[in-house]
C-alpha cells in the first residue's frame, strides 16, 4: 500500500523506493506517519511536562470561560511560550554545537594538530581577522588563525557584552536589538537561560519568555551558525558555482556506494579525499567493483556538493529509501536528522551504518569515532569498510533511474562576484532589478521534510509559485535538495518556470531562479546576503525594509524553529507550513504573528497550503515595495552635466 | 540571450590573449626584456592596465606579469547545457581583453613606430591616429568636464554605405559626442567611409580614427581611464573607483556596425565593466536587465536613422541640442574644423580685409529682437573665393543688462560662429578672421545666418541677462572701419576697468564648481585678481553666469571676516569651501603656494611648483610635454596635485593668473617666477612685460629661465645667479 494510491511524495524515485520497501517488508517513516497520529495536545503546544506534577494539558476549548491552567498555575500562554522557546533552545544548541565543533577543529588545524586540514580560503581568514581586530602584519596564516579561532571559541562561552558578529548586521538592526534587549551576550548562555527560565516556577510572562527565545535564536543565526559557516569556508573553501546531480539515481550499480549523511563537513571532506586515493580504488576493484561512488544525504550532502560537486542521494525523508535500493554499501553518519530507523532498515539489506560522533550513537550501527587529530586514518577505515562490504550485496537491488542536474555553490560572496565580475562585484544589479521590478523580491525558502506532509510537495509548490511571480528564491537544507530534484536549479529552469522579469535577470547572469546557498547552518549566508542588499542601498536601511520573506514549508526540526526565529528577529516575515507549535494558544500565536512586527520588523505566520503561503510572502514583499516607493514603474532618468555635478564622489 | 554573448566574449578574449602572448614572445625574442614599451607621451603607461591593476608596464619584460594575470583570470568556455553563471566570467574576460589589447598595441608602437600619426590629425597618407597623448587628453578632457562633450561613441566596423556613416557621424557630432573609431567590417572601416564622404576627421572635429584593427578599441577605454586619473584624482589600481567613475561620469557607449565577431563581443564585455553599453545595428542577442550599466547592457537591431538617439537613451544621457536656424549642422563638434585654401567661398579679416566684432547695449526701444541686417554685399553678391570686410555688431537691450556683460556676450561670437559646420573663425575684437566654405555656401549658408545663429544661441544661453537682441553685419569697408574705431575705444575702456578691479574693492567672490561633474571634491573660488585655474572663467564671467543661472555652479561667496590678509583667507570663503567640497577641506589660501594652497582639478592650464634650490617657483603649461626643473612633466604634476587636495608647494592655475597682482603674492608674487616653458613665456609676453615693469624689475622676462637654459634646478641656478634674478636674494620660500 506504501507508494500506492495516496502518493506520499512528488518525487518518482522516492515513490519507487516506497513501493520497494513495501515489497521488501520494510517499514519507513512514511508508514509510521500513517500508522501513528500526532498527539493533538502536544502538537498544539498545550502540554507541559516540565515537572513531575504534570504532564498538564491546558487546551482551551471553545465556549470554555475559565482558561485552563497547569497544576502550578501556569497559564496556557506561559506553557505555549515555554514549549516554543525550548524548541528554539534545542535548535540553537544543535547549530551552535556544530559551530563549536568546527571551531575546535579550526583551532587544532591552526596549531598544527589536525593533519590533513589546511587554510583553503586565505582571503576570508584575513577578512575575518580584520573584522575582529586580529593583527595581520607579517604574521603567518597559522598564527592569525589561532587568534581568530580563539575569538570564535570564546563567543560560545561569553558571559557579557555582545557577540562580535552582531556588528555585521545593518546598524539599524543592531540598534533595534539593543533597544529590545535581545542582543545575545554569549551563544551558550542564552540557551542555558532558556532551560532555566522554562523550569518550573521561573519565568511566567510569555512576552518575557519569547524575548529570550529571540535572543537565543540571534545567537544561533548571527553567532553559532555564522561562525560554523565562516570557519568551514576558511577550512574547506568558500563555495563557488558547481554542477552537481541529485536523487537516488546517483547511486551506482557497479561501484561501491558510500553515503555520507548528517551535517558536519569535517569528516566528509576527508572521506571525499580518501575515496580518490588510488590505493582505495585498487582495493575497490579487487572486490569486484568499478570504483567508489560517494554521495551525500541531507546537509552533509549540501556541504560537499557546494564545495566539490559530490552528488546528492536525497534529503531527510530519502535516508531510509536510499538503503532500500539495496545498493548502499555503507552509510556514514555524524549528527542531526539521522533517523534511528536506518539501522533497522539496514538490517534488511547488507548496508553498514557507521556512526562517527561521540555525541550520536545508534544501537546496531558500527561506531568509528571521528578524531580530528587522525581524521585521514578514520576516513580510510570508513571507506575500507564500505569497500569490503560491497561483495555482501544481495540480489535485491533496484536503483531508480532518476537523477537531476543542479547548479549549486552560491555563497553570498559568490553572488557578489557573479553580479559584476572581479572588477565590478556588488549586489547592485540585484538591487537595481528589484527596484525596477524585474525581480519582485527575494524569498529564503529553507527547512526540512516532514513525514506528515507529502514529501517535497510543499517545497516545490511554494518555490514554483514564488519564481512564477518573479520572486528570486534562495535556499538551503532539504528545500534545496527538493528543488534540485524538481529540476529548478539549472539555469534553463528560469525560462521554464520563472516569471518574465526574473527569467530575464537569471538569463543575464546565467543563474537558476533558485539559488542553493548550502546547508542549514549556512542560513547565516542568507543573513549576510540580506545585509549586503541593505548596504548596497536603494532598498531601505534595515533588513526589515527589504522586499524579502522567508519560509519553511515542510519544517519538522527544532533547528527550523530557531532559524525561523532568527529570520524574524532579523526583520524577515517568515511563514511555516505543516503544523504550528503554539497553535493551541491564540494569545501567544497572535503575539508571534502580529506584535512581533512592531517589535522586530519581522513576524511569524503559519499556512499549510503552500500556494497560499507563497502569496502571503508575495503580499508582504509588495507591502515592502510600496513602502519603498518602488511599486510603480519609474521613468528613465537621463543625466545632464548639472545632475552629474550633484553626484557624490566615489 | 546573454549566454550567447558571454560565450562569444569569452572565446574572443581567449583569441586576443593568445594573440598578445604570441606577439609578446616574438617581441621578446627580437628585442629582449629590457626594451622600453608604452604609448606616446603619457604619464599613465598602458592606462587600462595601470588604472585597473596599478601595474606600470614600462619594458617588454613587464608584460609577462600582465599576461600571467590575463591567463589566470581568463574563464573557461561556457557550457552549452546547464552552464555555470557566465555574466561575471564574461565581464572578467572583457577586462582581460583590454589588458591584452594594450599589450598588442604597445608592441605595435615598438615594431612599427610610424603605424599611427601620433598627432591630432590624419596625414595625407595615414589616417590612423593611435592613442591620445596626455596633451590631447587634457585639452579634450576639459570638454568632458565643462559639458561641451558629454561622452563618446566607440564605433566599431563600418556602416553599409559611406553616406550612412557620414550621417551617423554628423548626428553624433551634433549631440556633442566624440566618435572613437576602430575595427573593420566587410573590408570597410568607418573612418575610411567618412573620408570617402568628404567628412573632415581628427580630434578637432571629434571624429577620432584610433586604428584599423579591433585592438585599437582599447584606446577608447584608455582615454576613459585617464579621465578618471586626471580629472577624478583616482589612484592607480583602485579599479572599482575607476570603473564607477566612468559609469557615473563618462557618458560613453559602443556602436558596433556590422557582424559582431567574438573579438568585438570581448571588447563589448570589457566596455560593460565601465558602464558603457553596446547598441548594435545587427540582430545580435540583447541584455536588457540593468545593473552594471545604468540601463540596458546590449540593445540590438537598431535602424541607422535611430541608432544615435537610441544609444543616448540607453546610456541615460540628456543632450540639449540647440535649435539654430541655419542650413548647416551646428554644435561644438564642428568648432575644430579647418578650412584650407581652396575650400572657402568667402574670407573676411585675417589681415586681408578689416574685420571687427562688437557687442554693445542699447535702450529697449532701440532694439528690435531678432532683427538681422546685412548692410552691404551678401555672400551671394560676390563670386567664389572672394574677400569682404566685415563688422559684426551685436546690439542688446534688457532690464538686467549691464555694461560689464558686453564683453562676455562678445566673447561668445567666436565659438558660436565656429559651431556652424563649414564656417571657420579665429580671433576676436578687431583681429577676427572668418572663412565660409563652398559647401556651406552651397547648403545655403549666408552672412545673414551669422546673425541668426548669434540671436538664437545668445538668447538660449544668456536670455536671463537681456531681453532683446539684434545683429548688424556690415560689409562695406568704410562703415566697417568706422565701427572698428568706435569699438577700439570701448575695448580700451573695458580693459582699464578690469585692470582697476582688485580683491579689496569687492565683498563678493564667486565659486566655480563647474568641474565637480568630474572632480567632485574640488572648489574654485574666483576673485577679481584670481581667474579660474582652467583659464575659462574670470570674476566677471562668474558674476554673469550667476545672474543667468542662480542655482548653477557659480555661486556668490561673501568674503566675510578677513582671517589673513597676506595669505588671502576669509571666514566666508572658508565656510563655503567646507560646504562645497562636501566636507573634504575646511580652508585654503588664495595667495600662497606654500601655506595651505588652493585645490586643483585636472583641468588647470598650468601647474606651478616650488623649486627649493632656486628659492623660487616654476610653472608649466599643459601643452609643454617636456621635463621641468621640479622633476615632473606637466601630466605627472597634474596627477599629483589634482583631485581636490591642498598640496603645499604645488598649485594649478590659469595662464592669465600669472600676471595678476595677487598671484602667489604671499610668497613674493611674480618675482619668484624662475622658470617657465618658452612657449608659455611667448604666449603671455605682453602682459608679462607690463607686470614686470609694475613690480619694478623690467628685465624679469629675460631672467626667467626656460627649457633652452635647462630642465633641472642645477642647470638653471647658475643662469638665475648670472642674471641676478630677484628670487635668489629673497627670503627663503620655505
Amino acid at each position: 500500500m506504501a507508494g500506492g494510491k495516496i502518493k506520499k511524495s512528488i518525487d518518482e524515485a522516492s515513490l519507487e523506493m516506497i513501493d520497494k520497501a513495501a515489497q521488501d517488508g520494510v517499514t519507513t517513516a512514511f508508514d509510521r506517519a500513517e500508522e501513528m497520529s500526532q498527539c493533538a495536545i502536544g502538537a498544539a503546544g498545550s502540554c507541559c511536562k516540565n515537572c513531575g506534577m504534570g504532564p498538564c494539558r491546558v487546551l482551551t476549548f471553545k465556549g470554555q470561560e475559565k482558561a485552563a491552567r497547569g497544576i502550578c498555575g501556569a497559564t496556557a500562554e506561559t506553557i505555549a511560550a515555554r514549549n516554543f522557546i525550548r524548541m528554539v533552545a534545542g535548535g540553537a544548541a544543535a547549530h551552535s554545537d556544530h559551530g563549536r565543533g568546527v571551531t575546535e577543529l579550526f583551532l587544532a588545524m591552526a596549531k598544527g594538530k589536525a593533519p590533513g586540514y589546511e587554510i583553503r580560503d586565505e582571503q576570508k581568514l584575513l577578512q575575518l581577522a580584520l573584522e575582529w581586530g586580529v593583527e595581520i602584519g607579517g604574521r603567518s596564516n597559522q598564527e592569525i588563525a589561532i587568534d581568530v579561532g580563539e575569538i570564535a571559541l570564546a563567543e560560545f562561552g561569553k558571559q557579557e557584552g555582545e557577540l562580535v558578529t552582531l556588528s555585521r548586521a545593518p546598524l539599524k538592526r543592531q540598534e533595534l536589538w539593543q533597544r529590545e534587549g535581545v542582543a545575545p551576550r554569549g551563544i551558550d548562555r542564552e540557551i542555558v537561560e532558556i532551560m532555566h527560565r522554562t523550569h518550573i516556577g521561573v519565568d511566567q510572562d510569555y512576552h518575557n519568555l519569547l524575548k529570550q527565545g529571540v535572543r537565543a535564536a540571534i545567537g544561533d543565526g548571527w553567532g553559532g551558525s555564522m561562525i560554523a559557516t565562516e570557519l568551514q569556508d576558511i577550512l574547506f573553501g568558500t563555495p563557488a558555482p558547481v554542477l552537481g546531480r541529485v536523487n537516488l539515481g546517483v547511486l551506482k550499480q557497479d561501484e561501491v556506494n558510500l553515503i555520507i549523511h548528517g551535517h558536519e563537513p569535517l569528516l566528509s571532506e576527508m572521506i571525499v579525499a580518501v575515496a580518490q586515493d588510488p590505493q582505495m580504488l585498487e582495493l575497490a576493484k579487487s572486490k569486484g567493483s568499478n570504483g567508489i561512488n560517494i554521495s551525500g544525504m541531507c546537509c552533509t550532502a549540501n556541504e560537499i556538493l557546494m564545495r566539490h560537486g559530490v552528488p546528492i542521494a536525497g534529503n531527510f525523508l530519502q535516508q531510509e529509501l536510499a538503503i532500500v535500493t539495496g545498493a548502499v554499501d555503507a552509510m556514514v553518519v555524524d549528527i542531526q536528522c539521522i533517523m534511528q530507523s536506518i539501522a533497522t532498515v539496514a538490517e534488511c539489506y547488507h548496508t553498514k551504518i557507521i556512526t562517527t560522533s561521540p555525541k550520536a550513537k545508534i544501537p546496531g550501527a558500527t561506531h568509528i569515532e571521528f578524531d580530528e587529530h587522525n581524521a585521514l586514518e578514520g576516513a580510510r577505515t570508513i571507506v575500507k569498510t564500505a569497500i569490503e562490504n560491497f561483495p555482501n550485496r544481495g540480489s535485491n537491488i533496484w536503483i531508480p533511474d532518476k537523477q537531476t542536474d543542479m547548479v549549486a555553490g552560491f555563497s553570498h560572496e559568490t553572488i557578489n562576484y557573479l553580479l559584476g565580475g572581479l572588477f565590478r562585484a556588488s549586489y547592485r544589479p540585484l538591487n537595481d532589478n528589484i527596484i525596477n521590478g524585474r525581480i519582485r523580491g527575494v524569498a529564503g525558502v529553507v527547512g526540512c521534510n516532514n513525514a506528515r506532509a507529502k514529501h517535497n510537495e510543499g517545497h516545490v509548490t511554494m518555490v514554483k509559485e514564488l519564481i512564477k511571480n518573479d520572486v528570486l528564491v534562495i535556499t538551503t537544507g532539504c528545500n534545496a535538495i527538493a528543488c534540485g530534484e524538481a529540476g529548478l536549479m539549472v539555469p534553463e529552469a528560469a525560462v521554464e518556470y520563472a516569471g518574465e522579469g526574473l527569467a530575464s535577470v537569471c538569463e543575464t547572469v546565467g543563474i537558476p531562479p533558485v539559488l542553493h546557498m548550502g546547508s542549514c547552518v549556512d542560513n547565516s549566508r542568507i543573513l549576510m546576503a540580506a545585509t549586503a542588499m541593505v548596504k548596497d542601498g536603494g532598498l531601505g536601511d534595515d533588513i526589515s525594509d527589504l522586499p524579502v520573506a522567508g519560509a519553511a514549508p515542510e519544517w519538522m526540526s527544532e533547528k527550523a524553529i530557531s532559524i525561523g526565529q532568527y529570520f524574524v528577529a532579523s526583520g524577515v516575515f517568515t511563514v511555516f507550513g505543516v503544523t504550528w507549535p503554539t497553535i493551541g494558544n491564540d494569545e501567544v500565536t497572535r503575539h508571534l504573528f502580529e506584535d512581533f512586527e512592531a517589535m522586530y520588523g519581522g513576524m511569524w505566520a503559519f499556512e499549510p497550503d503552500s500556494i497560499k503561503a507563497a502569496h502571503l510572502m508575495i503580499s508582504h514583499i509588495d507591502k515592502k515595495r510600496e513602502a519603498l516607493g518602488i511599486d510603480k514603474a519609474r521613468e528613465r532618468v537621463l543625466y545632464d552635466m548639472e545632475m552629474r555635478r550633484e553626484l557624490d564622489a566615489v | 540571450m546573454s549566454k550567447i554573448i558571454a560565450s562569444a566574449a569569452i572565446r574572443g578574449a581567449h583569441k586576443i590573449v593568445g594573440q598578445a602572448d604570441k606577439k609578446w614572445q616574438e617581441a621578446m625574442d627580437k628585442w629582449g626584456a629590457n626594451e622600453p614599451v608604452g604609448f606616446p607621451n603619457t604619464a599613465y603607461y598602458l592606462p587600462v592596465i595601470y588604472g585597473i591593476l596599478g601595474i606600470k608596464v614600462e619594458k617588454l619584460g613587464d608584460m609577462e606579469e600582465i599576461l600571467k594575470k590575463c591567463k589566470l583570470i581568463l574563464p573557461p568556455p561556457v557550457r552549452e547545457t546547464h552552464p555555470l553563471p557566465y555574466l561575471a566570467p564574461a565581464l572578467d574576460a572583457g577586462m582581460v581583453t583590454f589588458f591584452a589589447e594594450e599589450l598588442i598595441e604597445a608592441i605595435r608602437y615598438l615594431e612599427e613606430p610610424d603605424f599611427y600619426t601620433k598627432q591630432e590629425d590624419p596625414t595625407d597618407n595615414n589616417i590612423w591616429l593611435g592613442a591620445a597623448d596626455d596633451v590631447i587628453l587634457r585639452k579634450r578632457g576639459i570638454e568632458f568636464v565643462d559639458g561641451t562633450a558629454p561622452g563618446f561613441a566607440a564605433v566599431l566596423g563600418a556602416a553599409p554605405t559611406s553616406e550612412i556613416a557620414a550621417s551617423i557621424a554628423q548626428e553624433l557630432q551634433q549631440k556633442n559626442l566624440y566618435v572613437f573609431m576602430s575595427a573593420e567590417y566587410n573590408g570597410k572601416r568607418f573612418a575610411e567611409q567618412l573620408l570617402e564622404a568628404g567628412v573632415q576627421i581628427g580630434w578637432p572635429t571629434r571624429l577620432v580614427s584610433f586604428g584599423p584593427d579591433i585592438t585599437a578599441t582599447v584606446f577608447a577605454a584608455g582615454f576613459a581611464i585617464r579621465a578618471g586619473f586626471s580629472f577624478g584624482g583616482i589612484e592607480p589600481g583602485d579599479f572599482r573607483k575607476h570603473l564607477i567613475y566612468n559609469k557615473d561620469r563618462i557618458f560613453a557607449f559602443a556602436l558596433p556596425l556590422g557582424s559582431v565577431t567574438d573579438e568585438w563581443y570581448a571588447n563589448a564585455a570589457g566596455a560593460i565593466n565601465f558602464g558603457f553599453p553596446t547598441i548594435a545595428d545587427t540582430p545580435i542577442p540583447e541584455i536588457l536587465p540593468t545593473g552594471i550599466c545604468t540601463y540596458e547592457h546590449v540593445v540590438s537591431n537598431i535602424p541607422h536613422d535611430n541608432i544615435v538617439a537610441k544609444a543616448i537613451e540607453v546610456r541615460g544621457l540628456k543632450v540639449a541640442v540647440a535649435e539654430v536656424p541655419v542650413p548647416v549642422a551646428f554644435g561644438p563638434a564642428f568648432e575644430g574644423e579647418r578650412v584650407r585654401k581652396g575650400e572657402w567661398y568667402l574670407e573676411c579679416g585675417g589681415g586681408r580685409t578689416p574685420m571687427v566684432e562688437w557687442c554693445t547695449s542699447k535702450r529697449m526701444d532701440e532694439v528690435e529682437d531678432g532683427k538681422i541686417e546685412v548692410i552691404g554685399s551678401e555672400i551671394t553678391d560676390v563670386p567664389d573665393e572672394s574677400t569682404l570686410p566685415l563688422a559684426i555688431v551685436v546690439e542688446v537691450a534688457g532690464r538686467e543688462m549691464e555694461e560689464d556683460y558686453e564683453p562676455i556676450l562678445e566673447r561668445q561670437v567666436h565659438h558660436l560662429i565656429n559651431y556652424a559646420q563649414g564656417v571657420w573663425h579665429i580671433g576676436q575684437r578687431d583681429i577676427a578672421w572668418l572663412r565660409i566654405t563652398k559647401s556651406a555656401f552651397e547648403k545655403g549658408f549666408r552672412l545673414y545666418h551669422i546673425g541668426a545663429l548669434l540671436h538664437a544661441k545668445l538668447h538660449q544661453d544668456f536670455g536671463r541677462i537681456f531681453d532683446k537682441i539684434q545683429v548688424k553685419l556690415y560689409t562695406e569697408e568704410n562703415s566697417v572701419k568706422e565701427i572698428a574705431e568706435k569699438a577700439k575705444a570701448v575695448y580700451g575702456a573695458r580693459d582699464a576697468r578690469i585692470e582697476g578691479m582688485t580683491d579689496e574693492t569687492t565683498d563678493m567672490y564667486y565659486s566655480c564648481t563647474l568641474c565637480q561633474s568630474f572632480a567632485p571634491n574640488h572648489v574654485c573660488v574666483i576673485t577679481p585678481e584670481k581667474t579660474g585655474l582652467c583659464g575659462s572663467y574670470n570674476w566677471m564671467d562668474c558674476k554673469a553666469a550667476y545672474e543667468i543661472n542662480p542655482t548653477g555652479p557659480n555661486q556668490p561667496v561673501l568674503k566675510g571676516e578677513t582671517l589673513d590678509t597676506k595669505l588671502g583667507q576669509w571666514k566666508g570663503v572658508n565656510a563655503f569651501i567646507y560646504k562645497a567640497s562636501r566636507g573634504n577641506l575646511d580652508h585654503y589660501s588664495m595667495y600662497s603656494i606654500v601655506n595651505d594652497p588652493w585645490t586643483t582639478c585636472g583641468c588647470c592650464e598650468c601647474v606651478a611648483a616650488v623649486l627649493p634650490l632656486c628659492n623660487g617657483v616654476m610653472t608649466v603649461n599643459r601643452e609643454y610635454i617636456g621635463e621641468t626643473p621640479c622633476g615632473m612633466r606637466f601630466t605627472t604634476l597634474a596627477g599629483t596635485v589634482g583631485g581636490g587636495v591642498s598640496t603645499p608647494g604645488f598649485i594649478g592655475h590659469g595662464k592669465y593668473n600669472i600676471c595678476q597682482r595677487k598671484f602667489i603674492s604671499a610668497d613674493g608674487g611674480l618675482l619668484r617666477m624662475v622658470w617657465m616653458p618658452k612657449m608659455l613665456k611667448e604666449e603671455i609676453a605682453e602682459r608679462l612685460k607690463a607686470r614686470a615693469i609694475e613690480v619694478g624689475v623690467p628685465d624679469l622676462p629675460d631672467m626667467i629661465a626656460d627649457e633652452t637654459v635647462g630642465t633641472t634646478e642645477e642647470e638653471i641656478l647658475p643662469f638665475l645667479e648670472e642674471k641676478g634674478h630677484p628670487a635668489i636674494s629673497m627670503e627663503p620660500i620655505i
